[in-house]
């Protein structure tokens, strides 16, 4: 490795994250820069290191991507940022999930922003929602648990990591209703975090845990939980191959949760294609595959105007969700 | 049964190894040392760079981990000597540690913590070593009603705090929960006291609170008394720099009770460093203080947070190695940082992955005693910092306060936020308030709340289910004993000398 190269990747890594001890670097011409609409170490942190890890390795970008943060609002900070502040920079992505198209529905990003205020860029992976229980429950498929919900809602203790509105309560709230169960009935607990709640699974404080797929493999494994089913199109492959989906047991619930990007409002359109071909490239390399299955993300390969639609599309279905299970009039 | 132990001292004590846990102890005690960069945001800058240094993952955990026990040592630091704790860990230090200071006495006291710290993290990591699979399993016992039970221990053992202004404590505790009460509630997701400011839906950060209410305010009392030329708050002149070994021997009861406190504490999922030092502290005030002083520079008080946070630190890898849950925030990252390796931590770890666990756990104990060896012999330096003179050190400190905030949530709001909670600290500070009740109340507060919400979601309402099982009742039992032991044992003094006049 020539001694230059890995100067300047120290260089980036400062940059990345140490404004403190970065000053004169930041004097350079603009890096790529991801958004995190959140503190360091969350999901919206791996999905900008994601993309900034792996167009690095794939060698599509010049110079090392910095990744900053923006808590905040549950997004709506970075929201406002960039649809007013840095509304074209041509460098800047910011990661966002189906929790912000969520968020956008439910106006918790205030009322006069919609999805159509930014331009969605792309997605490079997704995962899909989980039921799940102890190895112990004693319900062995999707439809035992939901007669017991149908019986008597309020037996079952559910349990995840967001509040009611949530994207992890709307997988109970979505489950309820393929029961014809008004969700407002459900015993539903809210964690901070799907750790937090995978813990009060396991110590028997809750009884089903409305979690991903992906993130549970390593109880999976271990045998200590069983999925009942998965909120997904169709059958995962691989260690997953054996989890029926939720619509193969009759009920007519799905819950991708996909990783993606936005850019502002008035960036140019050239650099917005520049951005979805970059990403395109990305998500058909191999080294790709490896970082992203590293990130227990199945593949998704949507972008440019396709992601565009399909992100306005959710949102309005959210709407129209939301409205069924009572959240908004 | 110690196999992976011993194949992860090979790991740990390769020459690159070695270096990165040498580099990470050094990093983690800067990034502890400067108030609003805590181990969170040092572990989130230094991850991409082991990843880009194509570090293997075993290495990569060796300096991440070395970071963050690094940073509990360095918190400390700014807590002694400028009342200012470095990081979430380090607000009850402050309580003993910089009246120390102020008596010339940084230097022993910067040692003894270091001893402290190293005493607790062994401890901890002793523990780890022995029990992690069995403690993991217990952990996960402890569901929203025991951590209920558990605050409510926590605000009876404030009760220890009270001093001479009980009712200024009170005040402060409840103003720290009203605050907490701030941003989108947990249970329903409405929003409250947010007064439509996307900034505060998340609540009021822990950093903006501490650097806002602590070093703000601590930067308006110099100002006020830089200006007023008078010598309240003045430092004594820096006496004896090293720590005697008599004066760690009076503590050393302390530091093993505070090293098992945080080791518990800290293997919880859901509880860390702040709490941790928060029950050894208020345990020792109860247990050891006879005369009174802590709070006016008592050993002990120093001792026994800094032994906790560092034990909680190492505790904290309990839950995460073993269940693949984190026991912490920072642990939280830990974990994303093992997921860019194609690492999933979990049940499955000690078996899948035993260079890994082994390496990190071997990289715990090498780690401590670089800390203490580097700590120790540079308590006499940083003693000198209090040499600075106030017109240097002041706009220090408020250029760290201010970059510091500002780097963690890019965003003005967060500083004038952090300025509003400043003046608001300066004021409460001036009419004879202790900030750390505030703080405490602030932390416990929310998880208490969070905690009764969920338990009673769990029971559908019934109050029933906060005493139900064996665990909350014995806290709720030793809550009531701390509050009210300290009373009977008054009235029993009392009658006693009334008996011998």
């Amino acid at each position: 490795m020539p001694k230059s190269s890995s100067l300047r990747r120290w260089a980036g890594a400062a940059i990345a994250g140490a404004t403190l001890m970065a000053g004169a670097v930041q004097a350079q011409a603009k890096p790529p820069e991801c958004i995190a609409p959140a503190k360091p170490g969350g999901g919206y942190d791996l999905t900008c290191r994601l993309a900034a890890n792996g167009l690095q390795d794939a060698d599509l970008i010049d110079e090392p991507m910095m990744v900053s943060y923006m808590p905040g609002g549950i997004g709506a900070v970075a929201y406002n940022h960039v649809t007013g502040v840095r509304d074209d920079d041509p460098n800047l992505i910011v990661a966002a999930s189906t929790g912000a198209a969520l968020n956008l529905a439910l106006a918790k990003f205030g009322q006069q922003h919609s999805a159509d205020d930014v331009r969605w860029l792309g997605a490079l992976g997704v995962d899909y929602g989980a039921v799940v229980v102890r190895a112990d429950a004693p319900w062995q498929n999707l439809g035992e648990l939901m007669a017991a919900l149908e019986e008597e809602p309020s037996s079952v203790v559910i349990g995840a990591g967001g509040t009611v509105g949530s994207q992890d309560w709307m997988k109970a709230a979505l489950m309820a209703k393929a029961a014809d169960v008004d969700p407002r009935s459900l015993r539903y607990v809210a964690f901070e975090g799907g750790g937090e709640a995978l813990a009060a699974l396991l110590g028997e404080h809750i009884q089903v845990f409305t979690g991903d797929l992906a993130e549970l493999k390593p109880q999976l494994d271990s045998g200590e939980v069983r999925i009942l089913a998965a909120l997904s199109e169709e059958r995962m492959a691989g260690p997953y191959a054996d989890i029926p989906t939720a619509k193969e047991q009759g009920f007519d619930v799905e819950w991708p949760i996909w990783r993606g990007y936005y850019m502002g409002p008035n960036v140019s359109d050239e650099a917005y294609q520049a951005w979805s071909d970059r990403l395109r490239e990305l998500s058909e390399t191999d080294s790709f595959a490896t970082l992203r299955e590293g990130r227990g993300l199945f593949p998704m390969a949507r972008f440019g105007d396709d992601f565009d639609s399909y992100v306005k599309q959710q949102v309005e279905d959210f709407s129209q969700l939301a409205r069924e299970v009572g959240l908004t009039q | 049964m110690f196999d992976f132990l011993i194949d992860g001292f090979g790991v740990a004590l390769t020459p690159l190894n070695l270096g990165l846990a040498f580099l990470g102890a050094l990093l983690g005690t800067l990034f502890g040392a400067l108030p609003g960069i805590g181990p969170i945001n040092g572990i989130a800058i230094l991850m991409p760079l082991a990843y880009t240094l194509g570090l293997p993952a075993e290495s990569a955990l060796i300096l991440l981990a070395g970071i963050y026990t690094g940073s509990e040592y360095g918190g400390r630091m700014s807590s002694i000597l400028l009342n200012v704790p470095g990081d979430a860990g380090a607000v009850m230090t402050t309580l003993d540690g910089h009246p120390l200071a102020k008596k010339g006495l940084a230097g022993p006291a910067l040692g003894l913590s270091a001893v402290s710290s190293f005493i607790g993290a062994t401890v901890a990591i002793i523990g780890l070593t022995l029990f992690a699979p069995l403690l993991a399993a217990v952990a996960v016992k402890f569901g929203p009603a025991e951590f209920f039970a558990l605050m409510i221990f926590a605000f009876a053992s404030m009760s220890a705090m009270m001093g001479k202004d009980p009712v200024k404590t009170l005040i402060g505790a409840v103003l720290g929960v009203l605050i907490s009460t701030v941003g989108v509630d947990s249970g329903t997701g409405v929003l409250r006291f947010t007064f439509d400011m996307p900034e505060l839906y998340d609540g009021i950060d822990f950093v903006v609170m501490i650097i806002g209410l602590f070093a703000v305010s601590e930067i308006l009392l110099m100002l006020e008394h830089a200006f007023r030329h008078d010598a309240e708050g003045e430092m004594a002149p820096i006496g004896r720099v090293m720590v005697k070994l008599s004066e760690v021997l009076y503590c050393k009861w302390s530091i093993l009770r505070s090293s098992v406190i945080g080791f518990v504490i800290g293997i919880l999922p859901g509880t860390g460093a702040s709490v941790a030092s928060a029950v050894a502290y208020t345990t020792e005030k109860r247990l050891t203080d006879h005369d009174n002083s802590f709070g006016t520079g008592n050993m002990r008080g120093l001792a026994a947070p800094e032994a906790a946070n560092n034990a909680s630190a190492a505790g904290s890898f309990v839950p995460m190695l073993t269940l693949g849950i984190p026991g912490s925030g920072t642990t939280a990252i830990l974990l994303g940082a093992l997921m860019l390796y194609n690492i999933n931590p979990g049940p499955m770890m000690f078996r899948e992955q035993p260079v890994v666990v082994g390496g990190l756990i071997a990289s715990l104990y090498i780690g401590n005693v670089v800390l203490l060896l580097l700590n120790l012999p540079l308590a006499g330096v940083f003693a000198r910092v209090l040499q600075v003179p106030r017109w240097l050190l002041v706009p220090s400190v408020a250029i760290l306060a201010f970059v510091g905030v500002y780097q963690l949530h890019s965003d003005l709001m967060a500083i004038y936020l952090m300025l509003v909670i400043g003046v608001f600290g300066y004021l409460l500070r001036k009419f004879g308030f202790s900030l750390a009740p505030v703080v405490l109340g602030f932390v416990l507060g929310g998880l208490m709340e969070e905690n009764l919400r969920r338990a009673l979601s769990i029971s559908g309402g019934d109050v029933a289910i906060l005493w139900q099982s064996a665990l909350s009742v014995g806290l709720w039992i030793a809550a009531a004993l701390v509050v009210l032991l300290p009373l009977a044992a008054g009235r029993l003094k009392a009658k006693l000398m009334e008996k011998a006049a």
